[in-house]
C-alpha cells in the first residue's frame, strides 16, 4: 500500500529536502515509524520520548487530524495522503 | 425592543439562518449563526467586551483614567473589536498585526484609532503572538489581555454564544466552528456538552502550518493556552483542515443564498458539509456553524469576482481566516 506523506518545510532538513515521501503501512503509527527509520533525524521531531506524537506536530489523513481518529492507531488506506504540519497560532484571532 | 443605550448593547443575540440548501444530505440540516451582525462586524466583539469588562472588574483597567495602554496580537477581528471598545472607554490600543492581512482590516483599526505594530507576514499569527509577548514583557505598564490565554475569551462564548445557539436550535447534534484562539470552540463546546453530552464539536482550521514559513523548528510551535486549559483534546471530536480553494468556493456558494460572509465562514461551511457527509442516511442531524464575519473586509481580495485560481493564489499569501 502506498501512502504519500507531505513533509512541512520545517522538517525537510531531516528528509534531505524532500517535500513528499512514499511510505507503506496500515496505521499512522506504522507510516511514521517507517519515516523515522528511513530518516533518523526526523525521529525526535515526530515523537516525544515516550513514543507519543510530538505536541507541536499535527498529523492529518486526507486533512483530518489523526488525534481525533485514534491517534497513532488511526487507519490509512492505499492512496491516502498524510500531511504533517507544525502546530502554530492560526486563524482569525 | 429595538432601542438601545449603547452600541455595546448590540453585541450578541445574532440571528441563525437555515442554510440546509447547502447540505449534501436531506436528513442533515445546517444552521448558520451570523456573527457579522455584531457592531464591529465579527464574533470577536463578544470576546473584546468580555476581555475589557473582566479587566475593569479586577482593576487592571480603570475606565476614564487617562494614559492606559493595551497591547494585543491579532490578525484582525479581535483587534478591530478591541479598538472599538477601547475608543469608547478612552484606552489606547496597540495591535500587533501580521503585515499580510487584508487592507480593510488595517483601515478598520485606524477608524477607531488603534496603533498598528507590524509583525512579519511570513510568521503569520504566530509571529504576532511572539512579538506582543515580548513587547508586554518590555513594557510592564501596558495591559496585555492576551486573548489566547485569557479565560474571559471562552467565557464570553460559554455565557452568550452557547446559550443563544441552544435556545435557537435545541435539536443541535453537531457544532462546527473555526479554530483560532479556540475560544469559540471551548466556550460553546463546554456549554453545549453540558446541555447534551452527545453534541459533537468539530474544529475547522486553515492549513496555517503550511503557510507559516518563518518557522525555524518545531519547537517554535504554539498551542493556545486556553485550548489546553479547557481540555481541548477531549472537548473536540474532530479537527479538519479546509484549504483556500474550498474555502473560497463555499464563500461564493453562500453568497448565492444572499449571505455575504467572510472567507473563514466559507471554510467553516465546507467543514460542515464534510461533517454532514459522515452522518448515516437514517439519522436526523442538525449542524450549527458560525459565520464569523461579513464579506466587507475581504472585498479587496477579489474573493467573489476574480478568477478563482487567481484568488486562491492570493489567499495563500494573506491571512484570511
Amino acid at each position: 500500500m502506498s501512502i504519500t506523506v507531505r513533509i512541512p518545510t520545517v522538517l525537510r532538513s531531516a528528509t534531505g529536502g524532500a517535500a513528499t515521501i512514499s511510505a507503506t503501512g496500515s496505521t499512522i503509527g506504522e507510516i511514521l515509524a517507517q519515516l523515522a527509520s528511513d530518516h533518523p533525524g526526523v525521529q525526535p521531531q515526530l515523537f516525544n520520548e515516550d513514543g507519543t506524537l510530538h505536541k507541536f506536530l499535527n498529523v492529518y489523513v486526507n486533512d483530518d487530524d489523526v488525534r481525533y481518529l485514534g491517534g497513532l492507531q488511526a487507519p490509512v488506506a492505499d492512496g491516502d495522503e498524510v500531511t504533517l504540519l507544525p502546530a502554530v497560532a492560526g486563524g482569525f484571532a | 425592543m429595538t432601542r438601545y443605550g449603547s452600541v455595546l448593547d448590540l453585541i450578541g443575540n445574532t440571528p441563525v439562518i437555515d442554510t440546509s440548501v447547502l447540505s449534501p444530505k436531506p436528513n442533515v440540516k445546517i444552521w448558520t449563526k451570523l456573527e457579522g451582525r455584531n457592531p464591529a462586524g465579527s464574533v470577536k466583539d463578544r470576546v473584546a467586551l468580555s476581555l475589557i469588562t473582566t479587566a475593569e472588574a479586577d482593576g487592571r483597567l480603570i475606565p476614564g483614567q487617562p494614559g492606559q495602554t493595551l497591547i494585543e496580537p491579532s490578525s484582525g477581528n479581535t483587534g478591530i473589536a478591541l479598538a472599538m471598545v477601547c475608543r469608547m472607554r478612552g484606552y489606547h490600543l496597540k495591535v500587533v498585526l501580521p503585515s499580510n492581512v487584508s487592507i480593510e482590516r488595517r483601515q478598520l483599526l485606524e477608524v477607531w484609532g488603534a496603533e498598528i505594530i507590524e509583525s512579519p507576514g511570513s510568521e503569520g499569527s504566530n509571529g504576532a503572538v511572539r512579538r506582543a509577548q515580548q513587547l508586554a514583557k518590555d513594557n510592564p505598564d501596558w495591559v496585555f489581555l492576551y486573548q489566547y490565554a485569557n479565560p474571559a475569551n471562552p467565557l464570553a462564548h460559554y455565557t452568550t454564544t452557547g446559550p443563544e445557539i441552544f435556545k435557537d436550535v435545541p435539536e443541535i447534534t453537531h457544532f462546527v466552528a473555526g479554530l483560532g484562539t479556540s475560544g469559540t470552540l471551548m466556550g460553546v463546546g463546554k456549554y453545549l456538552k453540558e446541555q447534551n453530552p452527545d453534541v459533537q464539536v468539530w474544529a475547522i482550521e486553515p492549513p496555517s502550518g503550511e503557510m507559516v514559513d518563518g518557522l525555524r523548528s518545531l519547537e517554535d510551535g504554539y498551542i493556545p493556552p486556553i485550548f489546553t486549559d479547557n481540555n481541548g483534546f477531549e472537548m473536540l471530536d474532530r479537527k479538519v483542515v479546509v484549504r483556500p480553494k474550498e474555502s473560497l468556493e463555499w464563500t461564493r456558494r453562500m453568497s448565492e443564498l444572499g449571505l455575504f460572509v467572510g472567507i473563514s465562514s466559507g471554510a467553516i461551511m465546507a467543514g460542515a458539509v464534510k461533517c454532514a457527509l459522515t452522518i448515516p442516511d437514517d439519522q436526523e442531524a442538525h449542524i450549527v456553524t458560525i459565520a464569523c464575519d461579513d464579506g466587507w473586509k475581504y472585498l479587496s481580495t477579489g474573493a467573489w469576482t476574480d478568477d478563482l485560481d487567481e484568488v486562491v493564489e492570493r489567499a495563500k499569501r494573506i491571512i484570511y481566516f
